[in-house]
C-alpha cells in the first residue's frame, strides 16, 4: 500500500489507483468535472490539477497514479489560479440561467466554481452556437449548458457498448453529437438515461424532472431477471426520478431504459383500485369483504364438488418470494393441490429439468459479475442486449478486454458486433450444432479428460453417440458451414475460462430438456464448470422468476425444489404448515389449460400473470379460461386475463410493498415500500392471508420479513436468509445457515447431485417446420422497449412510441418474392390462428424465418406459436412453428 | 460508391488504427466523404459511426460536402488579418456568392478561411489550389479567380 501525503495529510492509497480517487476516498476534495471511477482515466477538464513536489507543471490528479511517499497539494493559490481561468472560460458560454436550471444546487459546475470563488461572467462569450434537441423520449440535450467533459459520450462507449454520440468538431466547434449532427432520437441511442446520470451539468436532464425528489428508496427493478438496483426518488408519492444503485453488485448503477424510463406504470390512471366482481356479465365494483368471501364461497364450493384437483392457481414471476411462497402454500395447504404452476413453464422449465438432471441444480451456475473475466462467452439463444441489457454490459465489457464471444442465434443480434464469430443456425436445430461442436472437441482431442474422470459420469456410454457426428452433418441439419462450427468448438474448448450464457433461444423448444442437456454436456467435456469465470449461465426472464421457482410456484416441487412425492418432504411440510398435502405432482401451465377445457380444472386463481397474451395458441386459452366456472384474477391492472374473470382482486405494485426478488443470478435482494398503494389496492401477501383465512387455514403474517422467516425455517437453500442479512448486497442461494456467505458460484467441488451426468441427446426436429402450406419459419422473442405482455412497459408513452405494436421482421429476399415494402400490411397465418402485421424489411432475420415480438395484447403472437410440449418439461415451442402470409391492401395509407 | 468504397477496404486489413488513412483514400476518391462512406468505414472498421464522424470532423483537411473544382484558402492569420484578409474575403463572397466553408453551385469554386500559413511576411496571403499569392488587394484577388473559369 503506498503512503503518499496529500495536503498535510498521511494517505493510505490502492496500489495503483489515481491520485485523485485516492484523495476522494479519503475525504479530500479536489474539484474536478471529468473523471468518473467506472470509466477509464481521460484528463480533460485540466479542473483537478494539482502540485506534486517534483512532477513537473501541474498534473491532472485524474489521470496520475500515486506513488510511494508523494507530496500533494491540492489547494495552493499557483494550482487555483489555473482552475479559476478554466472556469471562466466555461462559464463564458454557459447561460445565466442556474435558477430555472433542473440540477440547480447538485451541478457540477455550480461546485467547483464555489469552491474557486467564480461568481460572475467575467470573460466574454465565444458566440459558441449549441442545439438544444427534444428528439428523445425521455430527456433532453441543451448543449448551451455542456462543458464538454466528454463524460456522457464516454460512458456511452466505454460501459454501454453503444456510442451513440461522440464528440465532433474541434475548437470552439467542438461539440457531443450523434453521427451526422442529428437529433438524437434519430441515432443508434438505446435510451438508457446513462449519460443524463452521469452529466455533471444541466445539459442532459430527463424531460419528467420538473421538481427534484424529497425523499429517496433503494428497491430493485421490477421488469427483468438482472435485477438492477434502483434508487426511487419520491414525491407527492410518486416516483419523479430513477438512478441506478452503484453499491448493487449485479448492476453497479446501470439501468436500461425500462427501469430508468418505465416506470409511469406504478402511478398509471387505469391501475385497478377496487376489487370487482361480476355481476350480469359485468364486472362491477364491491367491498373487499364481499370479493374476499365470494372467492372463499366459490372455491370451498367447487372443493366439496369437484375434489382439491379440480382448482389451479398460477402464481407470479412479477410478485415478491414471500408472495408466492404463501400462494404455493394457500394452494397446498389451504386447498390441497399441486396444479400451481407459473410463467416459468413457458420460459426455463426445460433449463430446471435438464439442469437438475445434469447438475443437480437447475440455476445459473455462476454470477453476473463473473462474466467480465471470462475469456470466452458462448452466447446461444439470447439475444442478451435487448432482453438483459444489464448482463450484456459485461459480456461486452469481457470482449473490450479481449474475451473471444461466440454468438449463436438465427438472427444478426446486437452481440454480434463483439463477436469473434457468428453461427446463424436454423431454429431448432441447436442439439445438432452443439453435438458437431463436441464432435470437433473430442476429435481433436481437446476435452478435459481429468475432469471428465473425475467429476462426472455417464461419458462412456454417451461418447459413441457424437463421436460419428461430424460437422458436415451439422451443416446439413443446422446451416452453419462446418468449418465455422469447428472453429467456434476451437475456441471454446481452448480457453482457460468459457462461460455458456443462454436464454429462451434454447429452453422454448419441444427438444428445450435437450437442448440444455446438450450445453451441460459440452461444458463438463471441456470442464468448464465449478471455477469462477466459467459455467453454464442461463439468464431468466422476469425480475422474479427464479424467487418464483425456489418458492416452489412449481407442481412438482415444494420450496427449495423437494418433491411432493417425497414422503420425508411432504412429512417435514405437513409439520410445519398443520396441513395434509397433496402427494401427487400437479398439472403444469398448458396442460391446466387442457384440463380446464376438458372440464377437469374448474377453478382457476391467476395472481399477476396474463396468460391471454403471454402463453401459446391464445385461441386455446381463450377458451380454456371461458370454459372455467370461476376464474379469480389479482393484478395491479384490468389485462387481458381480468376482463375475462369472475372477481378481480386489485394489488399493490413493486414500489409499493416490501419483499424480496431473487435475480438470475440467484441473489436474494430487499425490495422496499416506496409509495402508498392507490385506492383500496393491497399487497398480494396481505390479500393471500386473508383468502387463506376464509378457507379456513389461518396465515397471517405481521409483515414479509415474518414469512422470509418461516421460508428459511422449511427451505435449505435459503435457511441463511434474512431481511437483517440483505443490506446491502443481497444474499446469493445456497445459503444454508446464518453464517453462511453466499455461493457466487455453484459445484465448487461436487456437482449437487453428486458426479455430472452426462445425457444422450439425439437431434430431433422441431414439431412442426415450414412446408408447402406454410413456407416461413416463424419464432418470438423480444425488444428492448417492451416487456413481457407488456402490462407494464406499454404503460410508459414513450416506450410505446419506440417500440409499436404489430410489427414483424422480414428477410429482403422473402419480401421481394411477397412484393412488399415495409410497412407493408400482411395478414400471418398459422394452423392455429391469425393476425395483422406490418413488414419491417431487414437482414437482422435470415432468409425463411420471420421474427415477432410477443409483447401486444392486440397483435399477439401468440395467436399464433405451436403448444406441442418438451415432453419433460412440459414447456411449450414458442420458438419455431410453420407460418404463411398474405400481403393486405394498406388501407391506413401507412405509418 | 459501394464498388469505389471496397475497393479502398480491400487495401485495408479492418484494424480501427487505420481509420484515417481510410478516410483520406475516400477522400481521394470522392473528393470529399459522403455520409454514407462514413457509415461503411464505421461498419468495416466495427466502430461505433459517431466515432468516425467526430474523427472525420475533427480534421480540417476532411471535407464532409463537395468541394469546388478550385479551393480558394484566404488566410485569417493575425499578420493578414491587420491588413486586410476581411476585405478579400468579402470581396470574393460578394463576387462568388458563397460564404467561407461554402461551395458555389456549379461546383468551380470552395471558400475556406484557414490560419497562418507561414507566409506572413507576403500579408494578406491568398491561396488558390496550392499557388501562393502575396500582398493581394480584394480586386487582383477577384481577377485570380475570374481567370481560372
Ligand atoms: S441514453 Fe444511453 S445509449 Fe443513448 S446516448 Fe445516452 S448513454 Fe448512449
Ligand atoms: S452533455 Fe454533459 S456529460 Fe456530455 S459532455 Fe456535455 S457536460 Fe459533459
Ligand atoms: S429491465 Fe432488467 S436490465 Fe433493465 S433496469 Fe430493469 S432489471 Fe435492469
Ligand atoms: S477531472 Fe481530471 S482533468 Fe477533468
Ligand atoms: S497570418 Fe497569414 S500567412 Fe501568417
Amino acid at each position: 500500500m503506498p503512503t503518499l501525503t496529500i495536503d498535510g495529510r498521511t494517505v493510505e492509497a490502492k496500489p495503483g489507483a489515481t491520485v485523485l480517487q485516492t484523495a476522494l476516498d479519503a475525504g479530500i476534495y479536489i474539484p474536478h468535472l471529468c473523471h468518473d471511477e467506472q470509466l477509464e482515466p481521460y484528463g480533460g477538464c485540466r479542473m483537478c490539477i494539482v502540485d506534486i513536489d517534483g512532477s513537473r507543471g501541474l498534473p491532472a490528479a485524474c489521470t496520475t497514479q500515486v506513488a510511494e511517499g508523494m507530496v500533494v497539494r491540492t489547494d495552493t493559490e499557483p494550482v487555483n489560479r489555473v482552475r479559476r481561468m478554466v472556469c471562466e472560460m466555461m462559464i463564458a458560454d454557459h447561460p445565466d440561467e442556474c435558477l430555472s436550471c433542473t440540477v440547480n444546487q447538485t451541478c457540477g459546475l455550480q461546485k467547483v466554481a464555489a469552491y474557486l470563488g467564480v461568481r460572475s461572467q467575467r470573460l466574454a462569450t465565444t458566440g459558441r452556437q449549441a442545439v438544444t434537441d427534444a428528439s428523445n423520449e425521455f430527456f433532453h440535450r441543451d448543449l448551451r449548458k455542456c462543458i464538454l467533459c466528454g463524460l456522457c459520450s464516454r460512458v456511452c462507449h466505454e460501459l454501454l457498448g453503444v456510442g451513440a454520440i461522440d464528440i465532433a468538431g474541434r475548437g470552439f466547434a467542438s461539440r457531443v453529437t450523434p453521427f451526422g449532427d442529428t437529433g438524437i432520437g434519430e441515432s443508434t441511442c438505446e435510451s438508457c438515461g446513462q449519460c443524463v446520470d452521469i452529466c455533471p451539468v444541466g445539459a442532459l436532464t430527463g424531460k419528467n424532472e420538473a421538481l427534484p425528489p424529497v425523499r429517496t428508496v433503494n428497491t430493485i427493478c421490477p421488469y427483468c431477471g438482472c435485477g438492477c438496483g434502483m434508487e426511487l426518488g419520491i414525491r407527492n408519492n410518486r416516483i419523479v426520478r430513477v438512478r441506478g444503485d452503484r453499491g448493487n453488485p449485479a448492476s453497479r448503477g446501470s439501468l436500461c431504459v425500462k427501469g430508468r424510463f418505465g416506470l409511469d406504470f406504478v402511478s398509471a390512471s387505469d391501475r385497478l383500485t377496487t376489487p370487482l366482481i361480476r355481476r350480469n356479465g359485468r364486472l362491477e365494483a364491491a367491498t373487499w369483504n364481499e370479493a374476499l368471501d365470494l372467492v372463499a364461497a366459490r372455491l370451498i364450493a367447487i372443493r366439496t364438488a369437484h375434489g382439491a384437483a379440480a382448482i389451479a392457481g398460477f402464481s407470479s414471476a412479477k410478485c415478491t418470494n414471500e408472495e408466492n411462497y404463501l400462494f404455493q402454500k394457500t394452494m397446498r395447504a389451504a386447498i390441497g393441490t399441486n396444479h400451481v404452476d407459473h410463467c416459468a413453464r413457458l420460459c426455463h422449465a426445460s433449463t430446471v429439468a435438464g439442469l437438475a438432471r445434469a447438475f443437480g441444480s437447475g440455476a445459473m451456475t455462476n454470477s453476473i459479475a463473473e462474466l467480465e473475466h471470462s475469456d470466452c462467452i458462448f452466447v446461444i439463444g439470447s439475444n442478451t442486449t435487448e432482453a438483459h441489457p444489464i448482463v450484456a454490459l459485461r459480456i461486452k465489457a469481457a470482449a473490450r478486454h479481449g474475451a473471444q464471444v461466440i454468438v449463436a442465434d438465427p438472427r444478426r443480434i446486437d452481440l454480434v458486433r463483439f463477436a469473434a464469430v457468428h453461427l446463424r443456425q436454423q431454429s431448432g436445430t441447436d442439439v445438432a450444432l452443439l453435438n458437431a461442436m463436441m464432435h470437433v472437441i473430442l476429435q481433436e482431442g481437446l476435452a478435459d479428460e481429468e475432469f471428465i474422470r473425475a467429476r462426472t459420469e455417464g461419458f462412456a456410454a454417451w461418447r459413441p453417440t457424437v463421436i460419428d457426428f461430424t460437422p458436415e452433418q451439422g451443416e446439413a441439419i443446422t446451416g452453419v458451414p462446418a468449418d465455422r462450427i469447428r472453429q467456434a468448438a476451437r475456441i471454446y474448448a481452448r480457453s482457460r475460462q468459457a462461460t455458456i450464457v443462454y436464454s429462451m433461444g434454447i429452453t422454448q423448444h419441444t427438444t428445450g430438456t435437450d437442448n440444455v442437456l446438450a450445453l451441460a454436456n459440452l461444458a463438463m467435456l471441456t470442464g468448464n464448470l465449478g471455477k469462477e469465470f466459467t459455467g453454464v449461465d442461463p439468464l431468466r426472464g422476469q425480475n422474479n422468476v427464479q424467487g418464483a421457482c425456489d418458492m416452489g410456484a412449481l407442481p412438482n416441487v415444494l420450496p427449495g425444489y423437494q418433491a411432493v412425492d417425497d414422503a420425508a418432504v411432504r412429512d417435514k411440510f405437513e409439520n410445519a404448515w398443520s396441513a395434509a398435502l397433496p402427494d401427487q405432482p400437479g398439472l403444469t401451465v398448458v396442460e391446466i389449460m387442457h384440463a380446464a377445457v376438458a372440464a377437469e380444472i374448474r377453478a382457476l386463481y391467476v395472481m399477476g400473470e396474463n396468460p391471454m397474451v403471454s402463453d401459446p395458441n391464445l385461441n386455446h386459452v381463450r377458451k380454456a379460461l371461458a370454459a372455467t366456472e370461476f376464474l379469480v384474477v389479482q393484478d395491479i391492472f384490468l389485462t387481458e386475463t381480468a376482463r375475462m374473470a369472475d372477481v378481480v382482486l386489485p394489488a399493490a405494485a413493486f414500489a409499493e410493498k416490501d419483499g424480496t426478488f431473487t435475480n438470475t443470478e440467484r441473489r436474494v435482494q430487499r425490495v422496499r415500500r416506496a409509495l402508498d398503494p392507490p385506492g383500496q389496492a393491497r399487497p398480494d401477501w396481505q390479500i393471500l392471508g386473508d383468502i387463506a383465512r376464509r378457507l379456513g387455514y389461518p396465515m397471517q403474517y405481521r409483515h414479509p420479513a415474518a414469512i422470509m422467516a418461516e421460508i428459511a425455517a422449511v427451505t435449505p437453500i435459503y435457511g441463511g436468509v434474512s431481511y437483517d442479512r440483505l443490506q446491502p448486497h443481497g444474499l446469493q442461494w445456497p445459503c444454508p445457515d446464518a453464517d453462511h456467505p453466499g455461493t457466487p458460484y455453484l459445484h465448487q467441488d461436487t456437482f449437487k447431485r453428486g458426479r455430472g451426468l452426462f445425457h444422450v441427446t439425439p437431434f430431433r426436429a422441431a414439431a412442426e417446420l415450414p412446408d408447402a402450406e406454410y413456407p416461413y419459419l416463424l419464432t418470438t422473442g423480444r425488444v428492448l422497449y417492451q416487456y413481457h405482455t407488456g402490462s407494464l412497459s406499454r404503460r410508459t408513452q414513450g416506450l410505446e412510441r419506440i417500440a409499436p405494436p404489430g410489427t414483424f421482421e422480414i428477410h429482403p429476399r422473402d419480401a421481394e418474392r411477397e412484393g412488399l415494402a415495409g410497412g407493408d400490411p400482411v395478414r400471418l397465418y398459422t394452423r392455429r390462428g391469425s393476425i395483422e402485421a406490418r413488414a419491417i424489411v431487414t437482414s437482422r432475420s435470415p432468409e425463411g424465418t420471420l421474427f415477432m415480438s410477443f409483447h401486444y395484447g392486440e397483435a399477439a403472437a401468440n395467436t399464433l406459436t405451436n403448444d406441442a410440449l418438451d415432453p419433460v418439461a412440459k414447456i411449450p415451442e414458442l420458438k419455431v412453428c410453420a407460418a404463411r402470409l398474405e400481403k393486405r391492401p394498406d388501407t391506413t395509407g401507412g405509418r | 460508391m459501394q464498388q469505389q468504397l471496397q475497393d479502398v477496404f480491400d487495401r485495408y486489413t479492418g484494424e480501427q488504427s487505420e481509420l484515417i488513412p481510410i478516410l483520406q483514400d475516400i477522400q481521394d476518391v470522392f473528393g470529399y466523404i459522403p455520409s454514407e462512406a462514413m457509415s461503411e468505414t464505421a461498419r468495416f472498421l466495427n466502430l461505433p459511426a459517431s466515432t468516425v464522424y467526430g474523427v472525420t470532423t475533427f480534421y480540417a483537411q476532411f471535407h464532409l460536402s463537395p468541394q469546388g473544382r478550385n479551393r480558394i484558402h484566404v488566410c485569417q492569420g493575425t499578420a493578414c488579418h491587420v491588413r486586410g484578409a476581411e476585405k478579400i474575403i468579402t470581396a470574393i463572397q460578394a463576387h462568388l456568392g458563397i460564404a467561407p466553408g461554402e461551395t458555389s453551385q456549379d461546383f468551380e469554386f470552395s471558400l475556406e478561411g484557414v490560419a497562418c500559413f507561414g507566409s506572413c511576411a507576403l500579408a494578406p496571403v491568398l491561396v488558390v489550389n496550392d499557388t501562393v499569392y502575396g500582398k493581394v488587394t480584394p480586386a487582383q484577388a477577384v481577377d485570380i479567380l475570374e481567370a481560372l473559369r
